[in-house]
């Protein structure tokens, strides 16, 4: 299971914004290491935002999305309390699922 | 750039039909899957590739499209980009980086209910167009904003 998202969903008229902060190397494959190998590439690939049950959000990120991927979406409804879930899955077939409640 | 003249080449076709026109100028080879969804299409190496992959043929710029992306970025390796679309039934929002080695960083679906809205951060190889296509409606558009980049992304 990858490392921990830090996830804050808060609710204002309505709209819910969720911003995550992923804990992730995303490497593109096009580096090399001090010795001159090639660094393989290992990154996320899908990204699913879900709330009560519904997908918000879908993502496919390439190599070019940022070490550590940042994200900032928003959707209509949500009440506090409520659950939204974000789930990645990489190149390698591993996959972190966090979820937080909506303040 | 996008050789516009190429893709009105493109779109018309003749008798050689499509996968022979791109055979002819290179981008197609027996073999490479053109797919129209989101997973394949990041292997395209160049700006014209990545947008046969995505199935754009005749993107139109349009100014319903917010790319927010800073003039020059200090550290090619996390470079913001917020896209905000105002095109009735956005359903996706894609994010290109023209001179990057492969050119789709990430493009995201939006179900209703959610906004045409993400932010999030890429990276740059060197001073390059940022490219937001938007597909609304079943058609593609396009906004681009040229980023400066001082020391490259891409840790080489």
């Amino acid at each position: 299971m990858g490392n921990p998202m830090k996830i804050r969903a808060s609710v204002k008229e309505g709209v819910t914004e969720v911003k995550v902060l992923m804990q992730h190397e995303m490497e593109t494959g096009l580096r090399k290491d001090a010795d001159g190998k090639s660094v393989p590439a290992w990154h996320i690939t899908e990204v699913k935002a879900q709330h009560n049950g519904r997908t918000v959000l879908e993502g496919h990120f390439g190599t070019a999305v940022s070490k550590n991927p940042y994200l900032v979406f928003r959707f209509k409804g949500g009440k506090q309390g409520e659950k939204v879930s974000i789930n990645w899955v990489d190149n390698t077939g591993d996959s972190r699922l966090d979820e937080v409640e909506i303040s | 750039m996008i050789n516009l003249e190429r893709r009105k080449a493109l779109k018309v076709g003749g008798s050689l039909g499509l996968l022979g026109i791109l055979a002819t100028v290179g981008l197609f080879h027996p073999g490479m899957a053109i797919a129209k969804d989101g997973k394949s299409t990041f292997d395209a190496k160049t700006l014209d590739e990545a947008l046969d992959a995505l199935g754009v043929v005749l993107p139109e710029s349009n100014v319903a499209i917010r790319l927010t992306v800073p003039e020059i970025a200090e550290n090619g390796a996390v470079v913001p980009v917020t896209v905000e679309s105002s095109l009735a039934k956005t359903e996706q929002i894609h994010i290109l980086v023209e001179k990057n080695p492969l050119v789709l960083a990430a493009n995201f679906v939006f179900p209703e209910g959610t906004e045409s809205f993400v932010t999030t951060r890429v990276k740059m190889r060197e001073t390059s167009m940022v490219i937001a296509l938007v597909k609304a409606d079943g058609k593609f558009y396009r906004v681009a904003k040229e980023v400066k980049v001082t020391a490259g992304g891409c840790g080489g």
